[in-house]
């Protein structure tokens, strides 16, 4: 089960270019756009894109990407409850 | 009488080597990668800019040029810049992932412009900005706009100069242009300095 956390840690890592980060610095409940990670709107389309190419989930209401973006954990269990 | 303005800095940035007024400051080793040269300079300069990360090749190029150029600007700094290739790095990277899942990370870099757009968050700058695409390094159409933006006061200082990025090679030429200094700012005088090794 963590397992999906540290692969999402290690995916946003690599695919959003966060060079400055590892996985050992992003904690499950971080802040993903605010203060605490720092995402942008075009890290938020790259995340849109990550969910259909790595695990077959199309993202369509915006609203719900608010919610399903919001943390490493948050994002973990969308993708846990579309398996 | 002609109003004169003046080259006060300049960076040349090219064969994996940073000249600030033709002094070398910096020196990576020629095999390296740019991506892996752009690395060793963000590091070199402690840059700490955690998007520099997820800039195009371009765009990089510029932040550190800038970087090196000078250490703070007025926020009505212009920028004038010009190059042969546009976007073309991450033109071809765009393209190469239409038929998989294009990234819009790096669809926001297909055009030459946005390095401006970097810069001036960069640098806080607030002003008017150009880019020109020509086959080659044309100074006079620089030298033309930089004065006409000085002269009209739509600028305290511009920079300007060469920023090119093609999947073969980089090659990069700024300068500082002030209404006061010693070198004087000429169409001339760049093209001296451009092809100066």
């Amino acid at each position: 089960m963590s397992n999906l956390r540290e692969e999402l840690k290690e995916k946003i890592i690599e695919q959003l270019n966060l060079e400055d980060l590892s996985v050992e610095d992003i904690q499950n409940d971080d802040l993903l756009f605010g203060d605490e990670i720092g995402l942008d709107s075009i890290d938020a389309l790259e995340l849109i894109v990550l969910l259909e190419k790595d695990y077959g989930i199309k993202l369509t209401d915006p609203a719900e990407g608010k919610e399903v973006f919001k943390s490493i954990e948050t994002l973990a269990q969308f993708i846990e409850s579309k398996q | 009488m002609r109003k004169e303005f003046y080259i006060t800095a300049s960076v040349k940035i090219k064969n994996n080597e940073i000249f600030k007024n033709d002094r070398s400051i910096f020196k990576a080793n020629k095999s390296l990668s740019i991506q892996d040269f752009l690395k060793e300079t963000y590091q070199f300069l402690d840059l700490s800019y955690a998007k520099f990360h997820k800039m195009d090749v371009l765009c990089k190029l510029g932040i550190i040029a800038t970087t090196v150029l000078k250490k703070d600007y007025p926020s009505d700094t212009a920028l004038v810049l010009q190059n042969k290739s546009s976007s073309e790095v991450s033109d071809f990277q765009h393209q190469e992932k239409l038929n998989d899942f294009p990234s819009p990370a790096n669809f926001v870099y297909t055009l030459p412009n946005i390095v401006m757009g970097e810069i001036s968050i960069k640098h806080q700058l607030q002003s008017e900005n150009a880019f020109f695409i020509a086959e080659e390094f044309q100074p006079q159409i620089i030298v033309s706009h930089t004065e006409s933006l000085l002269k009209n006061n739509k600028a305290s200082a511009t920079i300007c100069g060469w920023l090119e990025a093609n999947l073969n090679d980089y090659y990069v030429f700024l300068n500082y242009i002030e209404p006061q200094g010693e070198v004087v700012f000429s169409a001339p005088a760049l093209l001296e300095n451009y092809i100066h090794e």
